[in-house]
């Protein structure tokens, strides 16, 4: 039994605490809504709750890992969402089954995302530092505003495709638009659930944990750490930064599909896939602690569901928010921060010290 | 530096627990929600036996649509508070929470949850359209009746559990395009509209597909979107190139004024015709009124109306909220009126489930007419209000109906 333990390595046991902490996570709510404990409020963030973890954990592997500050994650996701809820709605008669239905929604939405993810890597990825962010912020953006002028309808003939509006598709009678430019895409099925995102939760985990425990995570480290010295030794850099880059956007795509599944409208707007959801995704990432998979996973919880829980505060709720956003950053990373939790570490070592 | 520091750090942590605990205890139990709802618009009185009807709203009072949402706050904050002194409904009070959904579908789907952890029995929202289509989604789940002020696209109502005060999107393009043809107000006309927005891309739709059956021609469409709406200088050149002498404008006030200000630059004078959102144009900070003379636009509500109610409504806003309500406010306030109406003309109590209260309330539904601030015995079909656009005309910087 000893070596049992003794064989377990420091990651493998902090990989193990992170998927312990995600299943017992998701064990007490279930129990809790089994017994009808949780509000209605809390039950319906539960799934915009696995979507923000998965989003912070892909990001964290480009930012953390890859060391690249992306600001188009959004974008990504916005991709794995349109081309998800796309495949839903045609197929929605096709295939009546809800659950191979989505099944296939994911895996569409993530590949369309991965290859997204590699279409802009490829010029983006050349890019270093503040290029590299303005660049990913402009590609998140320009996705964005090419789905808002996409109109695309279906009718007895087929598909029909527009960038003007939704009367120049010349739909048959009876014709559906599907796609309706800044509109968006209506009357998606609602499919995701808690269950479902958990899993994803636990899949996106392992393959960004393996990954950076890999052959292929250690290259990626190097390149982030010294890129001339990694190339020197034979690592083909573009080759593992896009393959770090493309997994993270796949990932994001996943959060997308989830996303687009748990409301009945999905529309790309500045709000929810614009550079402000990416920066909200990097907030995550950065207050967990970049490089960080774990810290990532409580910071996009705990960061959901704040502005909910300062509901009661009314019209100071956003200000509130803010305002510790900012305080938890300073207490976290700053200098002066940084010193009072060693004071606090110290306060109770000394006590533990007494009790003994 | 340092003890400020942590000064501010404690502030903070403090506020968040008593915020987290406050809300804790509001989620726990419904009886608790009654006394710990410490939101400034539950004022309302439960003194009746502590029963009362419990009506939520829903819209954005944060964010670039928030002059919207807080119109509708203030408007059913008016309604609720005429309704209460005056007795309630079938003599239940009522209890009224607006919770902000920042314009975001996502989060309206968390207000909503919110709201329903409350104890909400009847939903006035949400303000703008894609929320609205939302948390449709949501009360038909849970059959709650749901009666939206300002929800314009068609899919809002799609369920039979749900109104809209407003007109459709559908609606005001074709009124306007029977009212242009009708009227023979033009033979070339120019559209400009916002292909961003829900709004004004089902208005342009619409107004398109009408204009085909009138005996004018559409000679230039132009499209800008909300990131390009300070610059109208191409598509009113385009329009003017193409000859049109009736420009159709169907956005809301702010990008009108600067539309108008570029037509007067460029020495182009179209008649301007658009929808009601160019309600509130006279009232735009640094914008020569004189340049609005004669711009025709449809209508639900003038402030300026000599109706009784319009006044009575009007008074009270400008006392309360110190200024002049728009058609939000308006719709909002008919909206609460007509779940009255609904409530007593299905004998309604407020010991009722949700679900039970909205068969009834929607089994009334088809008996009430109503007669409000925004139109005159308003009946409903299919959640689709049946009421005629009032036709407005700006003329010696007033608002006139014609």
């Amino acid at each position: 039994m000893k070596t049992k333990t003794r064989s377990l390595s420091k990651t493998t046991r902090s990989n193990l605490i992170t998927y312990g902490m995600v299943v017992a996570a998701y064990i007490i709510v279930e129990i809790f809504l089994r017994a009808g404990m949780v509000s209605s409020l809390l039950e319906g963030l539960l799934v915009p709750l696995c979507m923000y973890v998965i989003l912070a954990v892909s990001l964290n592997l480009t930012v953390g890992i890859s060391g690249e500050l992306s600001l188009g994650h959004a974008g990504f996701m916005c991709v794995g969402a349109f081309t998800s809820a796309f495949f839903s709605r045609c197929m929605e008669t096709a295939i009546p089954v809800s659950g191979i239905r989505f099944f296939l929604a994911i895996l569409i939405g993530t590949v369309c995302a991965a290859l997204f993810g590699i279409l802009i890597g490829i010029p983006v990825l050349r890019l270093k530092g503040d290029y590299l962010a303005i660049v990913t912020l402009a590609f998140g953006e320009i996705i964005k505003n090419v789905v808002n002028v996409v109109y695309l309808g279906r009718d007895s003939r087929g598909f029909h495709v527009s960038t003007k509006d939704s009367i120049s598709l010349g739909l048959e009678q009876g014709g559906d638009v599907i796609i309706k430019g800044p509109q968006g895409i209506t009357g998606t099925p609602n499919d995701s659930t808690f269950l479902i995102g958990v899993i994803l939760i636990l899949v996106t985990l392992f393959i960004v944990m393996n990954l950076i425990n890999s052959r292929t995570g250690r290259a990626v480290m190097a390149i982030r750490d010294n890129r001339i010295a990694a190339e020197s030794v034979g690592i083909n850099v573009t080759k593992y930064k896009l393959l770090a880059f493309s997994v993270s956007a796949a990932l994001a795509g996943t959060a997308g599909v989830l996303y687009a599944h748990n409301l009945s409208t999905l529309q790309a707007q500045p709000k929810n896939f614009g550079y402000n959801m990416s920066i909200t995704i990097l907030v995550f990432v950065v207050l967990g602690g970049i490089g960080n998979i774990r810290g990532s996973v409580i910071a996009a919880v705990v960061l959901t569901l704040l502005p909910e829980l300062l509901r009661s505060l009314n019209d100071y709720r956003m200000l509130i928010y803010a305002v510790i956003l900012i305080a938890t950053m300073i207490f976290t990373s700053s200098p002066g921060g940084q010193e009072i939790q060693e004071r606090i570490k110290l306060f109770f070592k000394h006590r533990k010290t007494k009790e003994a | 530096m340092k003890k400020a520091l942590s000064l501010l750090l404690v502030g903070a942590m403090t506020l968040s627990l008593a915020a987290c605990g406050g809300n804790g205890d509001s989620a726990s139990t419904d009886s608790a929600a009654e006394e710990s709802t410490t939101t400034e618009e539950t004022e309302a009185a439960d003194s009746e036996g502590g029963e009362a009807f419990k009506i939520g709203g829903i819209g954005p009072i944060t964010g670039g649509t928030a002059i919207y949402g807080t119109a509708v706050q203030n408007g059913i904050q008016i309604a609720v508070d005429e309704i209460n002194a005056a007795g309630g409904i079938n003599g239940y009070q009522i209890d009224y929470n607006f919770q902000d959904d920042e314009g975001d579908s996502e989060k309206a789907i968390n207000a909503y949850n919110t709201l329903k952890d409350w104890g909400m029995q009847v939903l006035v929202g949400a303000v703008t359209s894609a929320p609205c289509i939302a948390v449709a989604e949501e009360t038909r789940n849970d059959n709650m009746f749901q009666i939206t002020p300002s929800g314009t696209a068609v899919e809002c109502v799609q369920y039979p559990n749900a109104l809209r005060m407003c007109f459709s999107d559908p609606t005001q393009g074709t009124e306007s395009a029977k009212y242009i043809g009708e009227n023979g107000m033009a033979t070339k006309v120019a559209v400009i509209y916002d292909s961003s927005d829900v709004y004004s891309t089902g208005i342009y739709e619409a107004f398109a597909a009408e204009a085909a059956n009138q005996p004018f021609e559409v000679v230039s469409v132009e499209a800008f979107t909300a990131d390009s709406k300070t610059d109208f200088s191409v598509q009113v050149q385009k329009s003017k190139e193409a000859g049109a002498d009736l420009l159709f404008m169907p956005f809301y006030y702010t990008e009108a004024s600067l539309v108008l200000a570029e037509c007067d630059k460029q020495g182009y004078e179209p008649t301007f015709f658009g929808c009601d959102g160019m309600d509130g144009i006279l009232g735009v900070e640094n914008f020569d009124v004189a340049l609005a003379e004669g711009l025709t636009f449809l209508a639900p509500f003038v402030a300026k109306s000599e109706d009784e109610m319009v006044q009575n409504f009007v008074t009270k806003y400008e006392e309360a909220y110190g200024e002049t309500p728009n058609q939000f406010a308006a719709d909002a306030y008919d909206s609460v009126y007509v779940v009255k109406a609904a409530i007593e003309a299905a004998g309604a109590t407020p010991d009722m489930s949700v679900s039970d209260l909205c068969d009834a309330m929607m089994g009334a539904m088809s008996s009430v007419t109503y007669d409000g601030v925004t139109g005159k015995s308003i009946t409903w079909t299919d959640g689709e209000p049946n009421k005629a656009p009032l036709v407005v005309q700006v003329s010696g910087g007033e608002y006139t109906e014609l």
